[in-house]
C-alpha cells in the first residue's frame, strides 16, 4: 500500500444469512481526494461504509485503513486509528441526552481528558462555528434542531478531533437545495483547509459535480468503475450511462457548467 | 512525532515561548500548561512548528486574543489555521442556563402541576374517543378489525401463560408455606387451605395477573404506539382516513378486557395447585382432602369478587398503555418515558381500584 493510499480494500465479502451484499470488492481511496461513492439503493453503500470504521465484520476480504488492518483487530489498537477519523451518520447520530457543545466535547473528553473546561469549551465554540453553526446552537439539545442543524452538528462532532479522514453518509439527503448546496461548499472549505480525505456515500448528483475528485460506482456485488466523472461518462455500462445520463444527471451537469462558467 | 517546546529569555523582561515538532490536539493540554506558566509579555516563535491542527492553532490564538502574545515565525500554512481559527471564534454556551435552586423547584412544582392537569385532561379526552370508537363500531360492525384482535389475544393472552402460571405456582407455594409457619403456632395448619383458597380467589389471582400483564402488555402498548407515532405512522393513518383509535386502541383495549379474566382464573388455579403441592408435601395432606377442603371453605362467592375485577384491571392497564403511547412526541427518548409512565400508572390505579373494589364488596355483604 502506498503512502498516498488512505483506504484499501481487497476482496471484500458482506453477506447477510443468505444474501451477499459485496463479494469480491476492490477499492482505493487516495489520500486528500473527495471519493464519492454511489449506487442503487441496496447495494450496500451504507454497508461498506460501516465495514471500513469497524461496525460491520466481513465475512472475508481484507480492509486497511491509514495503513493499518481494521479485520479482527483489539479494540484497545483500534482505538488509536478511530481517533484519526470522523464519521457524520446519515441522521447526525446526536447523543440525544446531551446539548450540541457538550456532543461535540464528548470525543476530545474521550481520548484527552486533561484538557482543562475552559479551553475544551472554547474548542468545542470553535468546532461549532466551523461547522457553519450560529452560536446560541450551542447550548441546544438535539430534539430542538431542524435536520440541517442536525448535519451540521453531527460534522462538528465528527470534526472535534480534527480527523485526517472523514466518513460522510449522505450528508445533503434531506436537506433543501440551498442548505444541501451550502453544506457541499462547507465540506469543499473543510477539505481544502483541514487536508481532509473525504469518503462521501451521496445520492446527490450535484454534490457529486461540485465537489467529488473521484466517484466509485457500486453495483452486482463490487465497484464496478472508479474515476472523474468524464471518465465513468466514458463507460459503457447502461446503470452507469441511465445514472449520469437521466433527467437529473443531465440537469446536475448543466448546473455545473454554468457555475463552472460564472466562476 | 516527538515534540519539545523550549523557554528562553531573548531580551530582558520579553518571555518567548517556542514551539517545536508538532502542535495538535494530542499536546494541546500540555502545551497550554507551558504557556500558562509563563508571564507576560510573551512572544510565541512558531518557527519550529512541523505539523498544526485547529486545535492547537487555538491554543496560539487565544493565548494572542488575552494575552496580548506576539507570534513570530509562522509559516503560510501557520499562517492560514490561525487565520480560519479567528474567523471561527464566536463564544457559545455549552450547557442551557440554569436558574437558581429555589425558583427552579418552583418552576419544577409548577409544571408537575401543570402536566398532572394536562394528563387528566388528556385522560379524560382519550376515553372519550375510545368509547365513540366502540360505539362506532357498535354501529357498523364491518370496522370491527377481527384480524388484529385475534392478534392481541395471542399476544396478550396466550404468550402470557407461561410466565404467569410460574408466577403463580411459586406464589402458591410461598402463601402456604407462609400461612403454614405462621398457622402452626396455634395448631391451626389446616386452615392453611382456607388462607390460599380465598386470598387467591379474592385478591391474588387477579392482582398479580394485572401487574404481570402492565409489565408485559401495558409496557408494549406504550412503546408500539409511540414508536408508530414517531415514525409518523399514526399520522399516515389519520390521512388516509383510518382511525388510529379504532385500528390502534380498540383491538389492544378489547383484547386487555377479555384476556385478563381468563388469564386471572387461570392464574388462581395454577396457585391453588402450588399451594396444594406444598400442602401435600408439608402438612401431609392428599390433594383430594385438599379440594374438599376448598370447596367447603371457600364460598363460590369468591370467585365471581376476583373475576368481576379482573376485565376492569385489563381495562385500566390498556388505557394508561395507549394513552401514554399516543402522548409521545418528539424523540424516542419519550418512548422510554411514556413506556415507564404507562406501567407505573397502570399499577397505580389498579390497586386504587382493587382498593375500592374491596370496600364495595364488604359494603354489599360479599365478605
Amino acid at each position: 500500500m502506498s503512502r498516498d493510499t488512505v483506504i484499501s480494500i481487497r476482496g471484500l465479502k458482506n453477506s447477510f444469512g443468505e444474501q451477499v451484499i459485496h463479494e469480491g470488492l476492490d477499492l482505493d481511496v487516495r489520500r486528500g481526494e473527495i471519493l464519492g461513492v454511489v449506487g442503487g439503493s441496496g447495494t450496500g453503500k451504507s454497508v461498506l461504509m460501516r465495514s471500513i470504521i469497524g461496525l460491520q465484520t466481513p465475512s472475508a476480504g481484507e480492509i486497511d485503513v491509514l495503513g493499518e488492518n481494521m479485520i479482527g483487530r483489539e479494540e484497545d489498537e483500534a482505538k488509536n486509528i478511530r481517533r484519526r477519523w470522523g464519521v457524520l451518520f446519515q441522521a447526525g447520530a446526536l447523543f440525544s441526552t446531551l446539548t450540541v457543545a457538550e456532543n461535540v466535547e464528548v470525543p476530545i473528553r474521550e481520548y484527552f481528558p486533561f484538557i482543562k473546561e475552559d479551553l475544551l469549551d472554547e474548542i468545542a465554540s470553535f468546532k461549532i462555528a466551523m461547522s457553519g453553526l450560529p452560536a446560541n446552537a450551542g447550548p441546544k439539545y438535539p430534539a430542538e434542531l431542524s435536520g440541517g442543524m442536525k448535519k451540521r452538528a453531527g460534522l462538528a462532532r465528527a470534526l472535534a478531533l480534527d480527523p485526517e479522514l472523514l466518513f460522510l453518509d449522505e450528508p445533503t439527503a434531506g436537506l433543501d437545495p440551498i442548505g444541501a448546496a451550502g453544506f457541499d461548499e462547507l465540506i469543499m472549505q473543510l477539505q481544502k483547509r483541514l487536508e481532509l480525505t473525504v469518503f462521501l456515500i451521496t445520492h446527490d448528483l450535484d454534490t457529486l459535480y461540485a465537489i467529488c475528485d473521484r466517484v466509485a460506482v457500486l453495483a452486482d456485488r463490487k465497484v464496478i468503475a472508479i474515476g472523474t466523472i468524464p471518465e465513468l461518462l466514458a463507460l459503457d455500462h447502461p446503470w452507469i450511462q441511465e445514472y449520469f445520463n437521466g433527467p437529473r444527471g443531465r440537469a446536475a451537469a448543466l448546473g455545473h457548467e454554468e457555475q463552472a462558467a460564472h466562476d | 512525532m516527538a515534540a519539545q517546546s523550549t523557554t528562553a529569555e531573548a531580551t530582558p523582561g520579553q518571555h518567548v515561548y517556542r514551539c517545536v515538532g508538532s502542535i495538535t490536539i494530542a499536546r494541546a493540554a500540555s502545551t497550554q500548561r507551558e504557556i500558562d506558566a509563563l508571564p507576560d509579555p510573551l512572544t510565541l516563535d512558531l518557527s519550529g512548528v512541523q505539523k498544526m491542527d485547529t486545535v492547537g492553532a487555538w491554543v496560539i490564538y487565544r493565548t494572542v486574543r488575552d494575552r496580548g502574545a506576539r507570534v513570530v515565525g509562522g509559516g503560510a500554512t501557520v499562517e492560514a489555521l490561525l487565520k480560519q481559527v479567528a474567523e471561527a471564534d464566536s463564544p457559545t454556551q455549552i450547557r442551557p442556563e440554569e436558574p437558581s435552586s429555589a425558583l427552579r423547584i418552583l418552576r419544577e412544582i409548577g409544571e408537575w402541576v401543570a402536566e398532572a392537569g394536562q394528563t387528566l385532561v388528556g385522560l379524560v379526552g382519550f376515553l372519550g374517543a375510545v368509547l365513540v370508537s366502540f360505539a362506532t363500531i357498535i354501529r357498523w360492525p364491518k370496522r370491527f378489525r377481527l384480524n388484529a384482535v385475534i392478534q392481541r389475544f395471542d399476544l396478550v393472552g396466550v404468550r402470557a401463560l407461561g410466565i404467569i402460571g410460574l408466577m403463580s405456582f411459586l406464589i402458591g407455594i410461598v402463601i402456604g408455606q407462609q400461612g403454614a409457619v405462621q398457622l402452626r403456632q396455634f395448631g391451626a395448619e389446616v386452615y392453611t387451605i382456607n388462607l390460599v383458597g380465598r386470598i387467591t380467589l379474592r385478591e391474588l389471582g387477579p392482582l398479580m395477573t394485572a401487574i404481570m400483564v402492565a409489565g408485559r402488555s401495558g409496557s408494549a402498548f406504550a412503546a408500539q404506539i409511540g414508536t408508530m407515532k414517531l415514525t409518523e405512522e399514526v399520522d399516515a393513518m389519520r390521512t388516509i382516513g383510518v382511525s388510529p383509535i379504532e385500528a390502534l386502541v380498540v383491538p389492544r383495549m378489547l383484547a386487555a378486557v377479555i384476556m385478563m379474566p381468563l388469564l386471572s382464573f387461570y392464574s388462581m388455579i395454577v396457585t391453588l395447585i402450588g399451594g396444594g403441592i406444598y400442602v401435600w408435601v408439608d402438612l401431609g395432606i392428599p390433594p383430594l382432602t385438599y379440594i374438599e377442603r376448598l370447596q367447603e371453605v371457600v364460598p363460590i362467592r369468591d370467585l365471581w369478587v376476583g373475576l368481576v375485577k379482573a376485565p376492569v384491571f385489563g381495562f385500566i392497564i390498556a388505557l394508561a398503555g395507549c394513552f401514554q403511547g399516543m402522548m409521545v412526541e418528539g424523540d424516542s427518548e419519550q418512548v422510554g418515558i411514556r413506556t415507564t409512565a404507562a406501567v407505573v400508572q397502570a399499577i397505580f390505579l389498579v390497586i386504587v381500584v382493587d382498593a375500592v373494589f374491596a370496600v364495595f364488596f364488604s359494603q354489599v355483604g360479599w365478605i
